[in-house]
């Protein structure tokens, strides 16, 4: 299992990604932008997008070139002036909604965004079924008067020992 | 005893997504370009960089659209598989050479043969970006109308082309 976890963490890295799709390793990175302003908004963006290489990677985060090329698009793109959600939109017609980190909600992700919700409205209603079930004979019911007793013995018992 | 099943069978339920999920692939993510026009493009062919090629000269026919490269290993693996298609059916098969130099691709047209009628040359991976290809090689069929009926995710096998590629385009009258 490990040597497995191993080799698809290598396989990702190298941006390789299996045996059915693959990506130029022999080109340069992309060149960054001179002006910092810029480029961290490039990664803003670049945090939103999914690496479709490797697929639990942003686009700011991987190194595989399909990633670099999205990140030089997107900085084309700020430099023309396009907004966040028409650069989101551009990739998403291109990629589909997987390639957003926060998928639209729609009928078909209505189970992805309610679904927590629902799960804890369910373990809240068990969680208070089971209170309101508990067998109140499982109670610490007052001590009777001979208890009583008995453990006021015990204690002065213990009080007189050191 | 009943309270020690109800654990058994949530764990039994979620094995079974487990397992479903370990059936599903993880690279075929559905394309939101099927049923859509081909994106446009204007590009020269491999051969002649000054022949341009856009959509609109190959309306009017079913044609299939292979994206590939010399530095693509899983290429090599389809490639029989696309000359034995080139031999066998009349459906044009235009190759898009993405993210290539011009010489290596040329060189490896050579060494292992060429199956497409015109190969368009994509240097910079732009016309590639608009299709949405992020694995190489990938495969798309194209409809007599320019619009895209399905898109093949890796290596075309010789199953995908009997089961899903000839049939489909038997369908759309090629």
């Amino acid at each position: 299992m490990r040597v497995f976890l191993m080799t698809l963490l290598l396989a990702c890295v190298l941006g390789a990604g299996g045996v059915g799709a693959q990506t130029p390793t022999d080109s340069q990175a992309t060149p960054l932008s001179a002006d910092p302003a810029l480029e961290a908004r490039v990664l803003k963006i670049a945090e939103e997008l999914r690496c479709l290489v490797c697929q639990n990677e942003t686009i700011a985060a991987s190194q595989a070139d399909l990633a670099k090329d999205l990140r030089q698009q997107i900085r084309e793109q700020l430099t023309q002036g396009r907004t966040q959600p028409q650069i989101l939109e551009f990739m998403s017609q291109r990629y589909g909604d997987f390639v957003l980190y926060r998928p639209p909600l729609q009928l078909s992700t209505v189970l992805l965004w309610a679904g927590p919700f629902v799960l804890l409205l369910v373990a809240a209603g068990v969680l208070l079924m089971n209170i309101r079930r508990r067998d109140p004979s499982t109670e610490p019911s007052p001590l009777t008067p001979a208890e009583l007793q008995r453990a006021q013995r015990l204690l002065d018992d213990a009080g007189g020992t050191p | 005893m009943k309270r020690y099943l109800w654990p058994l069978a949530i764990f039994v339920v979620m094995l079974g997504f487990l397992g479903m999920g370990l059936q599903l692939n993880p690279r075929d993510v559905p394309s939101p370009l099927i049923n859509k026009p081909v994106p446009s493009f204007r590009l020269p062919t491999l051969a002649a960089p000054d022949t341009l090629v856009a959509p609109q000269d190959l309306r009017g026919q079913v044609w299939l659209l292979n994206v590939w490269a010399s530095w693509c290993v899983a290429c090599q693996q389809e490639h029989p598989v696309l000359m034995d298609l080139a031999k066998t059916s009349a459906v044009p098969l235009i190759g898009l050479n993405y993210k290539d130099q011009r010489h290596l691709a040329l060189n490896w047209l050579g060494k292992h043969g060429n199956p497409y009628k015109t190969t368009l040359f994509d240097m910079d991976g732009r016309v590639g970006l608009d299709f949405g290809v992020y694995g190489v090689p990938e495969t798309y069929v194209i409809d007599k109308q320019g619009v895209i009926r399905l898109k093949f995710t890796g290596p075309v096998t010789p199953e995908a082309v009997r089961e899903k590629l000839l049939p489909l385009m038997n369908e759309l009258g090629a």
